[in-house]
């Protein structure tokens, strides 16, 4: 079975644009754990507010802190990319230059927006926050 | 000179028979999730997240239960699309890649189940 394979990834010079075809999935494949994390935290909030203060408290140790602006990244990238491809979908956007600008304006967009869902975040669970 | 049968061209569905539909539900759950996600997690870091009483009364008011409904069944559809993606593209072996098709199937339909069930135990207590 060691029939030639396509795509032959090794012969293409390396553009930024291949890691962020690839980092598609993977921000894909980590919404798919975040997603698992959510629903989690849904039952502990249906559960009572004594299992909501459990899981919160599980949520604020630094290594849970880390893993959840991880995942709002993965989310927002993909949200993000995820539009840059339906355009791609509807066949336009497709030509080399385009694909990298829009690329680019992906990753910058998810940057900022991760950090001002984390900042927000952060505001809304500090403690003395006003409705 | 096309080689496919007229029946063929009318259901444009390729030679597996079912990749389009797949294709297009991966895009068609895409398009709703950018609204909902997008409504969900402004939501949340704006107000919802401040207290549990805060969230509770957000989530139990009827329309956001239903949105938030829509959001969880959405998520996992195309959660699980995407999941048989990938094991489909880079898992060869066929014992490995049916028992990562059946549990991502399974964990996702659990998922989408305990999802709707806190959901609507958050509405209508």
């Amino acid at each position: 079975m060691n029939r030639p394979l396509s795509p032959h990834l090794g012969v293409y010079k390396f553009m930024y644009t291949m890691s962020l075809s690839i980092l598609h999935r993977i921000t894909g494949v980590a919404a798919t754990f975040g997603f698992l994390g959510f629903v989690w935290w849904l039952m502990a909030l249906a559960s009572g507010p004594e299992s909501y203060a459990r899981a919160m408290h599980l949520l604020s140790t630094p290594l849970a802190r880390l893993l959840l602006v991880g995942f709002t990244f993965s989310f927002v990238y993909h949200f993000c990319n995820g539009i840059r491809h339906l355009v791609w979908d509807t066949g336009r956007g497709l030509e080399r230059v385009h694909a990298r600008r829009s690329g680019l304006a992906v990753v910058i967009a998810a940057l900022l927006l991760t950090a001002l869902l984390v900042w927000l975040g952060c505001a809304a669970l500090a403690p003395g926050s006003t409705p | 000179m096309s080689l496919r049968t007229p029946l063929g061209k009318v259901l444009g569905r390729g030679s597996a028979g079912v990749g389009v539909s797949h294709w297009w539900a991966q895009r068609v759950t895409a398009v709703a999730l950018l609204p909902l996600t997008a409504w969900f997690a402004i939501s949340l870091v704006t107000h919802a997240l401040q207290s549990y009483e805060v969230m509770r009364g957000w989530l139990g008011q009827p329309y956001v239960a239903v949105l938030a409904i829509l959001l969880v069944l959405t998520l996992a559809l195309h959660s699980k699309l995407g999941v048989e993606v990938v094991v489909e593209d880079y898992v060869h072996g066929t014992g490995a890649k049916t028992t990562l098709l059946l549990l991502s199937t399974f964990v996702h339909v659990a998922a989408a189940v305990a999802a709707v069930f806190a959901i609507l135990v958050l509405a209508l207590s």
